[in-house]
């Protein structure tokens, strides 16, 4: 029997509505008992004192690369990133090459997960067979395989009918719909936000339109079909204003807000940066006070890095040449502290919830909670810790960040996965 | 034979000043309109005015930049832009070196930054870069220890075609301040446009931008100066209005294709230049055209070729500005070139 005795951390798990300073017993993969003063002779202890003791965080939408592109990203080294990001969990989007749209590749990443990955890796398959938006792909033969939900991740369903089909389709299932909203035609061949900035650096815009328009039609088919539509990386005011909209008529949809879109706005792009190109782009300053407002009120449901590592020597091409999306695991806790718990927008609960609780519940996993029998997933951090993101330090195996050299405030000390330190911070543990 | 009647033109060897004193251009790169100050600008076309003299000489040639290297790297193609730039380093000595490559990394099979790091080994002293990727001069600088001359970057900028579209206006007219300017055409797609709504703004031009809603983009109206003095409208009888100055730009028939309007017969109904349409503008208005021309489409030939055209003026300027240009970025930063025949 392997015990972890995590002592007198801050622990917050709002699925119990516990926040008080309290111990930790891990024992065999599982919560045992959180209570204070608990002794348990023959376990490690963590001295986790001035610490958060959080449900581990649970990051929806990631890129891992592999299959395909391993000279990017692979689940091993994007786990690793994972785990030093305070993520015990994370949920791989299909587009990697094959696409995971079929029963063989969504059991390769699992095998592979199982094999090499520090935390627990849930993939997504796709929507459309090779995510071309032409026909379904094996929806119920993937999530037999462990598929959590479907996606055509890179791009938007463009078929109206398709992605009512998908919809309908999947109810069985019981599965989220996650979609990147955007219409190609109206964000033809932009690389950055349309507006006075895009008209000023002379690069094609992709107009915020673009965003609303698909975000509307999925929530209105949604409201069709009865199933369960989950907007991806939402990044503009309209359809912010769409899901509490729908929400409010009862309609079963749900959105993500990745940390970069409430903290930079396109004025980012100035320097021709290729680390501030990512799909959906930087938007406005407006959009940045609307995305906070609906996390504040809740329209918000989970918050998610859109992890997506690209080889340097493809972010060294001219801005409208090269891809989209940039790398975050190791950023987004910081980021979430820094820019809305500490301006007081939201409280550490509710960043747990963002991070932990809420995505779970999405993703219909048992995790994301701390109750006794649940799975020995924690997150340790620091509030308060100010730090210098370093570029050079990443785990991944990719550096395509516009947030080197940003000063944060909050980081990671410690993440554990089934009981069992994946991560420790050499800041606060003699390892 | 006294000192004074070397030079040929008096001014020609005095420094450029402004606001009364010598300034100094003070800058490595010429990336655009944006980052330069009002000084600069000055300084830039003063010193255009004192080398044109030079292209009217029966041997064209100062030994300025003797031993200076210049490499126009042309991404894109360009007849007009590369040999003024070419035509404007020979006159001044400097070694210019044309190379013509395809636009598209990804089709060469190196990246600009590769391209630029294995012309940095030849240690030139000059790039002149044209590129169809807004930005790619901006990178270039960042990785290159030589001088870097924005030639047209995308849709973002094209400083030297203003510069020259100053210099040939201030032939007209006697100042930038106060004068109306109408830019007319494809706003959208146009860096020509852009540069010159930046530096006819700083200078204190009231400048109409006009087109069809499809090809004026968003946020235009706060390109220009910061007084808000830039005007964009839809109509162009509206931008026509007392002008002293028309700019007009070229149509690309693909936009037709991409649905920016329907057809080249009704854009020129709606916003081609004809004589008639002219008559809203001043009297001596001058109208101007960045190149080529394409007659019928945005102009009519009769305007084209019309007393009030200055199209041709605007070439001849063009080399005066180039040479001015790597002159000061080479390092002409403080003194005057040496016009002085040799």
């Amino acid at each position: 029997m392997t015990a972890l005795l995590v002592k007198g951390g801050r622990v917050i798990d709002p699925a119990q509505e516990l926040d008080h300073v309290s111990d930790v017993l891990l024992e065999d993969g599982r919560v045992s008992r959180i209570a204070p003063g608990l002794q348990a002779p023959g376990s490690t202890v963590l001295d986790a004192s001035g610490l958060v003791v959080s449900p581990g965080l649970i990051d929806i939408h990631v890129h891992l690369r592999e299959p395909g592109r391993e000279d990017e990203e692979t689940i091993q080294s994007g786990s690793e990133a994972a785990a030093a990001g305070g993520f015990t969990s994370i949920c791989c989007m299909p587009n990697t090459d094959p696409v995971n749209d079929n029963p063989a590749v969504t059991s390769f990443i699992l095998k592979e997960a199982e094999r090499r990955a520090l935390t627990r890796v849930f993939p997504i398959g796709a929507i459309s067979a090779g995510s071309a938006g032409e026909r379904l792909a094996e929806i119920g033969e993937m999530v037999n395989a462990g598929a959590i939900g479907i996606s055509d991740d890179g791009k938007g369903v463009m078929d109206g009918q398709l992605m009512r089909r998908a919809m309908e389709y999947s109810l069985p299932f019981k599965i989220p719909i996650i979609e990147h909203c955007e219409d190609l035609n109206l964000s033809a061949h932009g690389c950055m936000n349309e507006g006075y900035q895009s008209t000023v650096l002379g690069l094609k815009g992709m107009s915020r339109t673009a965003e609303d328009a698909m975000a509307a039609r999925d929530i209105m088919l949604a409201e069709l079909t009865g199933a369960h539509i989950h907007i991806a990386h939402l990044s503009t005011s309209g359809a912010a204003d769409l899901v509490r909209q729908g929400k409010s008529k009862g309609i079963h949809v749900t959105c993500e807000v990745c940390p970069h879109h409430f903290t930079l706005s396109d004025a980012a792009c100035r320097d021709y940066d290729t680390n501030t190109k990512m799909s959906p782009p930087l938007r406005t300053e407006e959009d940045i006070e609307a995305l906070l407002e609906a996390i504040v009120d809740g329209t918000v449901d989970c918050i998610v890095t859109d992890h997506a590592p690209h080889n340097p020597n493809e972010k060294m091409l001219e801005f409208d040449q090269a891809p989209f999306g940039i790398i975050g695991l190791e950023t987004a806790l910081g980021l979430v502290l820094t820019r809305l718990y500490h301006p007081g927008l939201i409280s550490l609960p509710r960043v747990v919830e963002l991070m932990s609780t809420q995505p779970a519940q999405l993703i219909n996993q048992p995790l994301g909670h701390l109750k006794a029998g649940a799975a020995a997933d924690l997150t340790l951090f620091d509030p308060d810790a100010e730090w210098t993101y370093d570029l050079g330090k990443t785990r991944s195996k990719s550096r395509n960040s516009p947030f080197h050299g940003t000063a944060l405030k909050g980081r990671v000390a410690a993440t554990i996965v089934g009981g069992k330190i994946v991560y420790q911070s050499s800041e606060y543990f003699n390892e | 034979m006294s000192p004074e009647a070397i030079a040929p033109e008096s001014g020609a060897s005095t420094p450029p000043t402004s606001r009364g004193g010598p300034v100094s251009f003070n800058a490595k790169h010429l990336l655009g309109i944006e980052p330069l100050s009002v000084d600069q600008i000055q300084l830039i076309l003063e010193t255009a005015k004192s080398l044109r003299e030079i292209s009217t000489r029966p041997i064209k040639k100062v030994p300025t930049l003797r031993g200076k290297t210049v490499i126009n790297l042309f991404f894109e193609a360009s007849t007009r832009t590369r040999t003024s730039f070419e035509i404007a380093a020979k006159r001044l000595s400097a070694d210019a070196i044309n190379i013509s490559t395809s636009a598209s990394s990804i089709v060469k099979g190196e990246t600009l930054v590769d391209t630029a790091r294995n012309l940095e080994a030849m240690a030139p002293d000059v790039i002149v870069i044209r590129h169809s990727s807004a930005g790619a001069p901006h990178q270039l600088a960042g990785s290159c220890t030589a001088c870097i001359v924005n030639a047209g970057d995308g849709a973002h900028e094209h400083p030297t075609q203003a510069l020259l579209d100053a210099l040939t206006i201030l032939d007209h007219k006697p100042s930038l301040q106060g004068l109306r300017v109408a830019i007319i055409g494809d706003i959208a797609h146009s860096r020509v446009a852009r540069s010159n709504c930046l530096l006819l703004g700083k200078m204190g031009a009231r400048v109409t931008v006009c087109g069809p809603p499809t090809l004026l983009p968003v946020g235009f109206e706060r390109m220009g100066a910061p007084d808000g003095s830039l005007t964009v409208t839809d109509r162009m009888d509206e931008a026509l209005e007392g002008a002293d100055v028309v700019m007009m730009l070229r149509i690309q028939m693909e936009r037709q294709r991409e649905a920016f309007f329907p057809s080249v017969r009704e854009y020129f109904r709606y916003y081609g230049l004809t004589a008639r349409r002219m008559r809203s503008a001043k009297p001596d208005a001058i109208i101007m055209h960045p190149g080529p021309i394409n007659r019928g489409v945005e102009i009519a030939s009769e305007v084209a070729d019309g007393p009030y055209s200055v199209i041709l003026g605007q070439v001849a300027s063009g080399v005066a500005i180039r040479m001015a240009v790597l002159y000061l970025v080479i390092g002409g930063r403080e003194q005057a070139p040496r016009v002085a025949e040799g």
